[in-house]
């Protein structure tokens, strides 16, 4: 029987909620393909996100645990993978495009002689033949890849390509397979320290009503005024991608994005912010989006409530006239 | 230390890209630049040989006009540089680039590999991970941060939403870099004269044609997403794309 496997991602016991996503794209593809739908977790003391697991729609959880697998390296993690994919032999193996998952599944998929389709947005079913779409150029164009070796494949969805509250919870709790895999002394070789957070934030963006954000088309520094006074006429703040910050023209605690805050203001202005997907995750929940960008076809639009097609230097100077008017 | 750095030669970030028939893209007529990650891993190579010795070598895979990202590299102050020169690489997927790869350095010993995290084109992140592999040697991934110890090097790692953790790992390890992890510098016109004279080593297909298989993943075609949010475009000269998108502000989004 042909079955599909989701590794779902825990924390210090507790479920990465994007793992969610990945199930449901499990379950639309088990319905697609008529095969069974499992999972796994990965750990040391992951009972308790297996039990939750188990409550969904899915065959069997398996529940990885061993010592060696906290805290996570990579290594570690792909030696107990390769174990139970060996024995189980599923034909499709699914996770979220995380940043640990990214750490492992090259390493994971080449250790068996097989590849990963990563950072995929959706699927489709082409008679037999399953092929998976992901973003090629930061976006600006979509490409349909398919294997052309054998299973496991492995595939990698990009965090919101799936809806969470579309799992469907299971009729009665699956059956839970714990697994302990042997990991010989001498395969991790990385030690990892504690996980933290630098120095406190000075400013919590996300209580912003209002977000004047720039990217890297406002070319220079010094012009990085110009959205600041936008910013301060509509009574809001002003926030970066990620290589304003990067380049020290304003402080990294006003990026947006997968390394950044993540905001969901009334409105977020983007200005010269071209719309990878790092920096849409940080803002695609707010709830007006304006996006100005010189570049017609730039991926901002697609998500933009608002778009005005055109050079922000020539737009943004009347429309602080404009606000301040606005505002009397 | 000895560094290796493998570098991509990607479509400038504003290059408008045209799609032929069958949904490839033309490569042609297109103007390219290094990939962002690749120039600050190259950034980092020369600022640990600077602070440590060694030597810095760069590596890249594709047509003549790749050659573009060594001769840049080889400015910036790298030694030496390796070009898989061959348009049949371009069409390699990441399993196969990284064999190709291990097998044009196969006579060399470098103590650490870097490669930027991802490519600005296809964005795959594999390729310095599944390198990694096929030397069974560690690796790291979306490093912000790297320093010399006695046993090998501590690097910081980049985590989700402004989380970083530290990791300690031996010596030779692959690591891939973040855009930002420093500031990068310019080639100076001495650095460019100087490049001329520097070893760029060309390997050919057939060098390595031993090692590769058959790509493991297929492109089948590529195409421009359709949109799914009904965005408005608003229209005309500055002064009055200003009043109409304030006066949007003002009665729908209510925010003025
Ligand atoms: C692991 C990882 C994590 C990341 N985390 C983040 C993150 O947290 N946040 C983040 O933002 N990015 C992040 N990135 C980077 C992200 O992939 C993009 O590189 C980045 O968001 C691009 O920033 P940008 O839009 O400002 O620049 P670009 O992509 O260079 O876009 C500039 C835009 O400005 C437009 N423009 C130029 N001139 C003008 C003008 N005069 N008027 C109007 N428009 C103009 C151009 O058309 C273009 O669309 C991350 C990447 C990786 C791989």
């Amino acid at each position: 029987m042909s079955s599909i496997l989701v590794v779902v991602e825990q924390r210090e016991g507790k479920l990465n909620r994007v793992s969610l996503e990945t199930l449901a794209a499990g379950q639309a593809l088990a319905a697609d393909t008529g095969w069974t739908l499992e999972a796994a977790v990965v750990g040391n003391g992951v009972s308790g996100v297996a039990g939750e697991i188990a409550g969904q729609k899915l065959a069997r959880v398996y529940a990885i645990e061993s010592a060696k697998l906290e805290p996570y390296t990579p290594d570690a993690f792909a030696a107990a993978l390769k174990q139970l994919l060996e024995t189980k032999q599923p034909k499709l193996v699914l996770m979220p495009h995380t940043y640990q998952v990214r750490d492992f599944i090259p390493k994971l998929a080449t250790s068996l002689g097989r590849t990963v389709i990563s950072d995929c947005i959706a699927y489709k079913k082409d008679g037999d033949k399953l092929v998976f779409t992901r973003q090629m150029f930061q976006g600006k164009l979509a490409a349909d890849v398919s294997f052309t070796c054998d299973a496991p494949w492995f595939v990698t969805f990009q965090n919101g390509a799936f809806r969470a509250d579309k799992v469907e919870a299971g009729a009665s709790a699956a059956a839970i397979e714990t697994v302990n895999p042997a990991i010989a002394d001498g395969v991790i070789r990385n030690r990892p320290q504690e996980v933290f957070k630098e120095a406190k934030q000075a400013v919590d963006l996300t209580q912003a009503d209002i977000i004047v954000s720039v990217g890297r088309g406002i070319k220079e520094q010094k012009n990085v005024e110009l959205a600041k006074q936008l910013a301060e006429a509509l009574g809001g703040e002003i926030a970066a991608s990620r290589p304003i910050c990067d380049a020290g023209w304003l402080p990294m605690d006003r990026q947006i994005g997968s390394s950044g805050q993540t905001v969901a203001p009334k409105l977020y202005l983007a200005l010269g912010i071209s719309g990878a997907i790092q920096h849409i995750v940080g803002m695609k929940g707010s709830r007006a989006i304006v996006a100005i960008n010189k570049d017609s076809e730039a991926p901002i639009f697609e998500i933009a409530d608002y778009a005005v097609v055109g050079n922000l230097f020539d737009i943004v100077p009347p429309l602080i006239e404009e606000v301040k008017k606005a505002k009397g | 230390m000895k560094i290796l750095v493998c570098m991509k030669q990607v479509p400038q970030k504003d290059a408008p890209l045209k799609l032929n028939e069958s949904g490839a893209w033309i490569r042609e007529d297109v103007s390219y630049e290094v990939n962002e990650p690749d120039a600050y891993a190259l950034e980092e190579a020369l600022r640990q040989k600077e602070k440590h010795g060694g030597e810095v070598v760069v590596i890249t895979s594709g047509p003549t006009r790749a050659g573009q990202v060594l001769r840049e590299a080889l400015a910036k102050g790298a030694d030496r540089a390796i070009h898989l020169e061959d348009n049949a690489f371009v069409g390699l997927d990441a399993f196969n680039t990284a064999r190709a790869f291990a097998e044009a350095i196969k006579d060399e010993k470098f103590d650490l590999i870097f490669t930027g995290l991802q490519s600005d084109d296809y964005g795959y992140a594999q390729t310095g991970v599944v390198l990694a592999e096929l030397l069974g040697w560690p690796h790291a991934t979306i490093i912000m941060q790297i320093e010399k110890t006695d046993g090998g090097i501590q690097v910081k790692r980049e985590l989700e939403a402004g989380y970083f953790q530290f990791v300690d790992m031996p010596l030779p390890a692959v690591l891939t870099i973040q855009s930002g992890i420093n500031k990068l510098r310019y080639a100076t016109l001495i650095g460019i004269k100087q490049a001329k004279n520097k070893p760029l080593r060309k390997v050919t297909l057939a060098e390595v044609q031993a090692v590769l298989g058959p790509n493991l993943q297929k492109i089948e075609k590529l195409y421009v997403p359709q949109k799914t949010k009904n965005t408005e475009f608003l229209q005309g000269p500055a002064a009055e794309v200003a009043k109409q998108l304030v006066e949007k502000l003002r009665n729908e989004v209510r925010v003025l």
